[in-house]
Parts: C-alpha cells; structure tokens; sequence
C-alpha cells in the first residue's frame, strides 16, 4: 500500500465527506429566506455556546442558519476545501485571521464584502493587525469576529498565596523569582502542555514582552537574519530555554486544558496560554481577580498579540447564496452579536466601539489596552505562510525538548523561515 | 497460486466479475501515484498548480531535519517492531500449541488488541507510560522510589515506547498465523519423530520451523506494511513528540498535506514512502511466487 496513493484516497473521501446536508426549506410566504450554511470548528463547551449566539443573531435578522460542525481547527479546513475544490462549497467558512485563506483568495475562490465593510466602516473599527489581513489589494474577503490574545500569562491565586508570592510579576526577573518560589513551596512552577503549538505560543510571549515589538516585526514579519543572529535575540531563545527548566516531568504531550487543571486545582503556579483558558477556570466555577490572575504583558508598553476567527465567503453566482454571504458578514459584525459571542467564547470584540463593562475582568483590561495602536502585534500566521510557520515550530519545540546549542537554533531558524 | 489460475482459464463472466476490482486498481491507485507524483514535481501548495519545479521538492525533502528523524525513527521502529512481533508471536504460537488447555480463551486474549483501534488504545498506553500518572508514579507509590520507567517522556527513548505498544498491538496477529502453520504439520512427521526418540525442541528446530517459512513470509508482509503506514500509533500516543522526537514519515506527509498546507512536499514524500514500501516488501513477494512456482 503506497503511501502515495493513500493521501489521494485521503483527499477523495474529503471530497465525499463534504456532500451537502438536508437543507430545511425556506418559510412559507415570505419570500425566500437568506439560507447560510456554515463550516465550523466550534464544538467543545464554550465554543458551541458562542456560535449558537450567532447563529441567533442570524434567525433574528431573518435568516436560515444551517450549521456544519467538524472538530478539529485543521480538519475542518481541509474539508473546507475539498469542497470549494470540488466545486460544492458551504456558503461561510471559519479561518483564523491569518494567511490560512489567501491561497483561496489567489485563486479567486472567493467573494468579497466590500458592500459590508464599507456600509459599517470596518476601515475605521478594525484594529491595523486585524484589517490587514481580511484586506487584501482594497478588497474585503473575509468578516472578522472576534479577537483572542494568544500570550497571556496566568496565574493560581491561591498557589501564589502558598508559596508566599504577594505580588503579581512585572517582569521576567520577577517572573522568574516566583516561579523559584513556587518550586521551594513543593508546586509545579509552570504548568506546561509540551506540544509544538504551546511550545510555539510560550516563544512568542517571550518574543513578544523581552524582545519587543520591533524584534517581533523583525523575525516573523522581514524573516531578517540579522536580527535573528542578533544578541538580543538570543537573549530570548535563552530566557525560553530557561522557562522549560520549570516544567513537570509529566509536560510532554500535555494537552493546554490539562494544564490550566492545574492551576485551578492550585497543583502549578503559572501557565501561558490563550485567553480561551478562561472558559475553564469558568467551568470550575473559579474568577478572574478573585481566583486567578491575568497578566498581558510586563510594562507599559508590552505588545499586545492579536489572534482572531473570521468568516470568509466562497464564490458563488447563485445571488440567494450572495444574499445570505453578505447578511451572514453584517451580522456577525454587529456590535451586539460580537459582544454576545465574546463573552461565551473569551475573547473580545473585533469593534473598536463595543461597550465592554458587560465582559470579565481579563477582557476589560485587554479592550483598555488594545485602545493604544502601538501595543497591538499580528499573531505570527499573519506574517507567515502555515509552511514556514510549521518550520519554524519545529525548530523551536526541538529546541525546547532537546540540548540544542542556541546558534544552531539561530542558524536553523533563518534556514526555516527562508523561502 | 488456484485462485489466479482459475480465473485465468475461467470464463467471461469470471472475468467480468473482477472487473470492478481492476478498475478500482487502475483508476483509485494507480491514477493516483501517478497524479501524487505529478504534483510533487510543482510548486503546489493548497492546492494542485500546473507548475513545474523539477526535483525542487526532492531536495528541500532530503535536506529536511525533521524528514530525515522521521526516516530514522521508522527504520529503528521497522526492525525492533518485525523482528518482536516475529519473536513473541512465535513463543505465543509455541505456548498454545503445547499447552491445549484454555486455547479458546487465550487465543482471544491475545487476539483481541488486534481488533482494537489504536486511537483508543493508544491514549491507554500513554496514560500508563506517562511517569507523573502511569507505571512509574505506581512504582513510587508501592516505595520504589528509585524505580524509573519515563520513555515516553524522553527524547532518545520515545520511538521504543512506541514500540512496545505497537507489539502488544500486532503479536496476536503473528500468533494466530503461525499457530495455523504449526497445526497443518503433517501429524505423521510428529509420530514418526516421536518413534526416533527426538527431543521436542529439535523436532520444532529440525523440522517444523523450517516447514514454517510460507507463514513466517506471510506475517512478516503484513508487518512490514504496518511498519510503512505507522500513524496512528504516533498521533495516539505522543503526537510526535517531545519535540519532534517520535515524528514518523507518514505524520510528516499528513501534517504537510492539510495544516502546512504545502501538498507538493506532501507528494514528494508520499512518493518516497511508496518507494520505500516497494523496496522492502518485493524481496518478499519474489522469494513468496518462487516458493509457489516451486510448489506448483
């Protein structure tokens, strides 16, 4: 059995699996329905919750919301596309805001929603990072709905009190001196899920609040060598290096909830992750203030990472289906939709102009912060294609899990972020 | 072989008959290493382009760190997962043989991980290696402090973690192959044996195991196939990791073909998979048709 033929087989039963579901037919009367059928991933807790709020919001507007569930971020794209491939596409597609969908969009495989954006003026409300990715050469393709900021640092009130930690760290000095606290008091300093992709993220926080943002533009935005040899560079694959002596033995293979378990059963001190950690302190009843603690950066001017979902609308000549593409993208872009989705999903609104007091404490503080332009950084996927992303994950995670040299990590990720 | 020789001389509806079979060859396999292998000569990323790149693909291929850790990975797992399963099944195999009580039950017992997928198993194996909750923590906990048992947390030792699970998995399937081979001995050879005053365990050495050469080809065939489809297993169990450390050629292919969304390396590496798989099964279908054309 070749492999080869395989991974075609593969492809082919994506393009099967992808048949179009029972579509209910359109109310009596009233003329036809926009009719949605959309492809998502959404489907542990406090995901399947948010997107129930939209798909509400969409019945409130008068339309026909028909859901597509597959789990799995990645599984669900490769359907996706196999199915725009293969000529029979789902009216709305979920992608991060990344270059995940430009591939589409150079083959011109799907619709803008220019009418959209400009009746609701995203080009004033969305913030840079994320308009510059749903825009690509002046047209819309994709309606952004939410944001997810992926380099929060969290932390266990309760083990902090223990291992007699008053203070929340301000930096990674400070960082550093608690998680030594934590070891002496008998805890697991970091909670750690050692997989490539939370290997990643912990790489980016250090990125993001030693390096600064222009060595963050430098790397993953110009893949410029010299700043990747550079000393301050090293600096942050050293300082890394150094949070993975904190990790239990039991870290590799983690996966991210586990980890946040312990920090809500107060076994570990600190665990960086997204803000979508917060669905489960949630779901163990725990606050944010009371029962944990939430840090976005050190300092004053620590960037702010920005990680985000968007719809984007295949092509179709069908004007019904263009119909329900562009009501699908007001709707999710309203104001109280985003706010109602946030708020099961743990991530903010994309809208500059969202009344926030009706979110938890982490949120409010990442709306206030996001206010200042200068803090907001795309998410690495931006700048680069998932190719050289994966590339450069493996280097890390390797670095990470194995004595690698640092200049070997430097000369291998030059190497891997090249063409 | 008398299946193929009667549907050579079989009539028209025989043919016709397999038809279907044949076009499913033709068309789902063979068009599709050969489109696999088209693409893997272009620039091809989400989706197949008409371009052409030469042996671009083929050079970024080999000069891939991770690549090349998952060729080494398979071929450590290849050898130490034949040769065990090969080993065990036949000790299996012996053990049922010789002692006839019970067979029923232990035949199933060793059967039974065969017909378990090994996404579910697999997430049991990584719960009992994983030292903070697994085997070791249970060791700690009798007051064998010192006891260690953390492969499958250890970069240079996951791949045997891997495999050890992998053989727990496919050894019943060894054993139920050459415990058919060794019940078609001819009970005379044992009789006659037997009368001669030889010892059991020359007859096995001198006469049985050599009489077990077609089941012995025909179990390590279906191993060796296992060996090159290896996915499963490593996404259950470890997801490649730590780090990169448990990465498999298979993973590396389906990684690239969905979330690194580069399906022209994907095919590059299916084709060298496909090569892979030709190179090690032939020399057993050869020696296999000899030894039929032999018995013919």
């Amino acid at each position: 059995m070749g492999r080869a033929s395989k991974t075609t087989a593969s492809l082919l039963v994506g393009l099967f699996a992808g048949m179009p579901i029972a579509m209910p037919a359109p109310p009596p009367n009233t003329g036809p329905a926009p009719h949605a059928e959309v492809l998502h991933w959404w489907t542990a807790g406090g995901e399947a919750a948010a997107v129930r709020s939209l798909a509400e919001a969409y019945r409130d507007a008068g339309g026909v919301w028909s859901d597509t569930a597959i789990a799995g971020a990645e599984q669900a794209r490769a359907v996706a596309i196999s199915r725009i491939a293969g000529g029979n596409p789902p009216t709305a597609v979920l992608f991060n805001t990344s270059r995940q969908f430009h591939d589409l969009v150079e083959q011109g495989l799907l619709d803008t929603v220019d009418d959209v954006a400009r009746r609701n003026d995203w080009e004033r409300l969305l913030p840079p990072a994320i308009l510059d990715v749903v825009r690509i050469r002046g047209h819309y393709y994709a309606a952004p709905v939410n944001i997810h900021m992926p380099t929060w640092i969290w932390y266990s009130k309760a083990a902090f009190t223990r291992a007699g930690i008053a203070q929340e760290p301000r930096s990674f000095e400070e960082l550093f001196a608690a998680l030594d606290r934590l070891r002496a008091a008998g805890l697991v300093p970091l909670a750690h899920g050692g997989q490539p992709w939370q290997d990643n993220l912990v790489f980016r926080a250090v990125l993001a609040n030693l390096g600064g943002r222009e060595l963050y533009l430098q790397v993953l935005r110009d893949r410029d060598a010299r700043a990747i040899h550079s000393d301050a560079f090293r600096r942050v694959l050293l300082t890394f290096k150094r949070l993975h002596s904190y990790v239990d033995k039991g870290s590799p293979g983690r996966n991210w909830n586990d980890a946040t378990a312990m920090l809500v059963t107060a076994r570990a001190g600190v665990q960086i992750m997204g803000d979508w950690v917060k669905a489960e302190f949630a779901t163990a009843h725990q606050a944010a203030g009371r029962d944990y603690g939430c840090i976005a950066g050190f300092g004053e001017h620590a960037p702010y990472v920005i990680q985000g979902d968007a719809f984007v609308f295949p092509h179709s000549r069908d004007p019904q289906t263009v119909r329900a593409q562009q009501l699908l993208a007001t709707v999710v872009t309203a104001p109280a939709t985003q706010l109602a989705f946030s708020i099961r999903k743990g991530s903010i609104p994309v809208r500059a102009d969202v009344d926030p007091s009706s979110l938890d404490l982490c949120s409010q503080m990442a709306v206030a912060l996001l206010r200042d332009r200068s803090r907001q950084l795309p998410n690495d996927e931006v700048f680069l294609t998932p190719d050289q992303n994966g590339a450069m994950a493996d280097v890390l995670t390797n670095y990470w899990n194995r004595d690698v040299p640092v200049e070997q990590v430097q000369q291998k990720l030059v190497a891997a972020l090249a063409d | 072989m008398p299946t193929a020789r009667a549907a050579r001389s079989g009539s028209w509806p025989a043919r016709l008959a397999l038809l279907p079979l044949a076009l499913t060859a033709v068309v789902a396999y063979l068009g599709s290493i050969l489109w696999s292998l088209r693409v893997s000569f272009s620039a091809s990323r989400t989706f197949p382009s008409d371009s052409w790149v030469g042996a671009a693909q083929y050079l970024r291929l080999f000069a891939n760190e991770r690549w090349l850790l998952s060729l080494q990975n398979l071929a450590v797992y290849g050898v130490l997962f034949v040769l065990a399963c090969l080993l065990l099944g036949f000790l299996l195999a012996l053990l049922i043989d010789r002692q006839v009580a019970g067979e029923g039950v232990l035949r199933a017992v060793f059967l039974y991980p065969y017909a378990m997928s090994f996404i579910a198993s697999g997430a049991v194996w990584a719960w009992m290696l994983n030292p903070i909750q697994g085997v070791e923590a249970v060791g700690h906990a009798l007051g064998w402090e010192a006891f260690r048992f953390d492969w499958i947390v250890d970069p240079d030792r996951v791949i045997y973690a891997i495999v050890i699970a992998a053989v727990w998995q496919a050894a019943g399937l060894v054993m139920a192959l050459l415990l058919a081979g060794l019940r078609s001995v001819d009970a005379d050879l044992w009789r006659a044996a037997r009368i001669d005053g030889i010892p059991t365990w020359r007859i096995y050495v001198s006469i049985v195991i050599p009489q077990l050469g077609y089941s012995f080809a025909t179990a390590a065939i279906l191993l060796l196939t296992a060996v090159i489809k290896l996915y499963d297993a490593v996404v259950a169990m470890t997801q490649g990791g730590p780090g990169t450390a448990s990465e498999v050629p298979a993973k590396f292919i389906m990684d690239h073909l969905y979330g690194r969304a580069n399906i022209a390396l994907a095919s590059a590496a299916s084709v060298m998979l496909l090569l892979t798989a030709i190179a090690l099964v032939s020399p057993f279908l050869y020696a296999r048709s000899r030894a039929a054309a032999r018995g013919a």
